[in-house]
């Protein structure tokens, strides 16, 4: 019989591991499961994975899957520092709808001027759109010690709902014709986030996405704020003898990850969506925290992850369209990923062993701290 | 300066996409290609899944001469944009866009590529590759609100709403209008649900009515959840939307209003097929097949179906129009006078209630 034994410290080989082992696990298991519905199985996974990189509409898919990936990473790169701290934001996805409607708001104010100012307005006004969003848990906990999570989670309701409100009332297009939506801010120039290189898919918000990747390892690395949250999340105890306020940690936290998620928003809504609509929210913010996961909370982890995302999404797409596939088994698949890594995940910190053979506690390394690690 | 990068960038953008991608070169023998791009799962059984029944009436009608395919669940917004340009990709010469969130994604698509068709259901922008297509789904709520008139003994009907667009205010118009005619002591509750098809929201909404005294639920959302909803508090009467929702025959569903694509999306593809295929704005009725009246059950009194059909029959017939004055606006001004029947424009932008209906527009 198999058991399972707490290794003394994560192992690190199995860390870089566990998502290669997942993603593989993920294409046998999502094989399976494609072959069930009467499809191979092969082409399937070919259509999934190779397809939108080197298929015969490369040209059109590559782009694309910068398009989808760019929000994915902002949101998560902002996420995963609270991640370690062990500060939980749930609610990326209503910090998401706040940062579109803020700037899209404020650069509608100014509409149809002609100026080079009103997109970066729109951009500051979307990030402290999102921060204000992310701050009403982040003050709740600080004052009342609420839990962030429920509190972030549920105000993703409230802020759908002002996406409707502002979708149908004050930001709805005058020359709509009583449909619901904005103007469409992609068509007006001023405050269009387009491709900036020909073919490439590259806007504003993918490169906000890079760079953001770049700070973060930056600040992880070598700043101080990032060595308070690595020791936050390791050891609280021992942070707050460092010296690290646990309400300012907080604030910076959540401030972060709704200034970035805020900012994604705001570059979707003035580029690939165009406009604020009823259903301009279509998951990111969610999706972001399994890629957040997916890339270990570490930027270039999150960068690849966000990229593979996209992978699964374009090319899921591409499985239904081209093999008649349910859109449902395309979730399923997306899903298994999560699962399988989470499950992989065990391995890093526990190890396999037969029962029964003789196993020789070793009293030195299981008396070695966990925070040596 | 106007001309700046962005504007140059854009422009050699758009260039360079249509110069590198191209049309798939294909030969005369081949099937047409028809594509459809649905908002829901094709299993919703409402909205989505009449569509997709049209789509197979297609496939049914011609046989080898065309293959479809289609894309459910597609999120409206950008990721719209990218399964409509990869419909194109893989080859489809005519593509039906099933919902009006849909609406400026087909457009700039249809921008991209004018040798492919595009057709979009429920919008108003029009191109000479892109058609519109409708249903005057008011003709028939006009029936239904006759049957919910004379069947409520509370005097109090409900209307869930989905989005406060012009469609639906319309059918709750229409729906107040003709209740009021059948039973002038009729009241109506509206609730927004703000949402096509979420069996949560839409039973909240159905039980929120029940509880107010509502009992009978009329709906513009496509589960069956207010229907499950009426069962359970039974003496509640609702009527199937979009498709029969035949499930819950005889009692609560006493009716329904479905939605019937299948004689458009045949005549369309022919056109193509026949190389007749035109732009054009099309609302079709209960006259073109496009509305009609589910099975009106047995819990309906005789005389009431006889009414509702003989209703059915004049909208068909063309000698009645379910907007006919003398008709108020809400705020008590006139809207259609005396034998005034409302232009198809006004209903296009219809955005107040009649007279009667409490509450406001959410606005």
């Amino acid at each position: 019989m198999i058991v399972l034994e707490k290794r003394p410290n994560p192992s690190r080989a199995w860390a870089f591991a566990t998502p290669v082992l997942a993603v593989i696990a993920t294409m046998i298991a999502g094989g399976l499961l494609f072959a069930a519905l009467g499809k191979d199985p092969v082409l399937a996974i070919r259509t999934i994975f190779w397809d939108p990189l080197f298929g015969d509409f490369a040209s059109y898919t590559r782009p694309q899957l910068l398009i989808k990936a760019g929000p994915l990473i902002l949101i998560a790169v902002g996420l995963s520092f609270g991640f370690r701290a062990g500060i939980w934001n749930i609610g990326a996805e209503g910090q998401y709808i706040l940062g579109a409607l803020t700037g899209a708001a404020v650069g509608l104010a100014f509409y149809p001027t002609e100026s080079r100012l009103v997109f970066p307005l729109m951009v500051a006004a979307g990030a402290l759109g999102g921060i204000a969003w992310a701050l009403i848990p982040a003050l709740l906990k600080i004052r009342f010690g609420t839990n962030e999570i429920l509190v972030s989670l549920m105000l993703v309701y409230v802020a759908t709902n002002l996406l409707a409100y502002a979708a149908l009332g004050p930001l709805q297009n005058p020359e709509g014709m009583g449909f619901p939506g904005s103007r469409n801010l992609s068509q007006w120039l001023a405050a269009a986030n387009l491709e900036l290189f020909p073919g490439t898919g590259i806007h504003w918000g993918v490169i906000a996405a890079g760079l953001a990747v770049i700070v973060a390892h930056v600040l992880l690395a070598r700043h101080v704020f990032g060595f308070a949250v690595r020791l936050a999340g390791q050891s609280p105890r021992a942070a707050a003898f460092a010296g690290v306020s646990p309400s300012r940690l907080v604030l910076a936290c959540m401030a972060m990850s709704g200034g970035l998620a805020g900012a994604a928003g705001l570059f979707e809504v003035t580029g690939p969506a165009g406009q604020i609509s009823i259903d301009f929210n279509v998951g990111y913010g969610f999706t972001a925290i399994i890629v957040a996961f997916l890339g270990r909370l570490h930027p270039v982890g999150i960068l690849l992850a966000g990229l593979l995302m996209a992978l699964t999404y374009i090319g899921g797409e591409m499985a239904q369209l081209q093999l008649s596939l349910p859109a449902a088994a395309i979730q399923l698949f997306q899903g298994m990923l999560l699962f399988f890594l989470l499950a992989m995940d065990v391995l890093t910190q526990f190890r396999l062993r037969w029962k029964g053979a003789p196993v020789v506690p070793a009293p030195a390394a299981a008396a070695a701290p966990q925070e040596a690690s | 300066m106007k001309l700046n990068r962005r504007t140059l960038l854009a422009s050699g953008a758009s260039a360079a996409t249509l110069a590198t991608l191209g049309l798939p070169v294909r030969a005369q023998t081949e099937p047409l290609k028809v594509g459809f791009i649905y908002v829901g799962p094709i299993g919703d059984g409402g909205w989505t899944f009449q569509h997709d029944l049209g789509r197979l009436a297609v496939e049914e009608h011609f046989g080898d001469a065309v293959e479809t395919i289609y894309q459910e669940s597609v999120p409206e917004g950008a990721d719209a944009e990218r399964a409509i340009t990869q419909m194109v990709l893989a080859g489809a010469d005519l593509i039906f866009t099933t919902s009006f969130g849909f609406m400026d994604a087909t457009a700039n698509v249809a921008a991209q590529f004018p040798d492919v068709k595009f057709e979009h259901a429920t919008g108003y922008k029009t191109a000479d590759n892109l058609a519109v297509y409708d249903a005057r789904f008011y003709e028939g709520r006009a029936v239904i609100g006759h049957i919910a008139g004379k069947m409520t003994k509370t005097n109090k009907i409900g209307y869930i709403g989905s989005f406060p667009i012009p469609e639906v205010i319309q059918g709750i118009n229409s729906s107040f209008i003709h209740a009021r005619k059948a039973n002038p002591d009729v009241e109506m509750v509206v609730i927004w649900a703000y949402t096509w098809f979420d069996p949560a929201k839409e039973a909240d909404a159905a039980q929120a009515m029940i509880e107010q005294g509502v009992d009978v639920i009329l709906q513009h959302t496509d589960s069956t959840a207010p229907q499950a909803a009426a069962q359970a508090a039974g003496n509640v009467f609702t009527f199937g939307q979009a498709s029969d929702m035949e499930a819950f025959k005889p009692v609560p569903r006493i009716s329904s209003i479905i939605d019937n694509w299948a004689p458009y999306y045949i005549g369309r593809v022919q056109a193509a097929i026949d190389g007749t295929w035109a732009t054009h704005s099309f609302w079709g009725g209960i006259a073109d097949g496009e509305v009609l009246i589910g099975e009106i059950t047995e819990a309906v009194p005789a005389e009431v179906k006889a009414e509702a059909e003989a209703l059915r029959d004049q909208i068909a017939a063309g000698t009645y129009h379910p907007f006919t004055g003398p008709l108020n606006k809400q705020d008590g001004t006139p809207w259609l006078a005396e034998g005034q029947t409302a232009t198809d424009e006004e209903l296009r932008g219809l955005n107040f209630y009649v007279e009667g209906i409490a509450g406001e527009i959410p606005a």
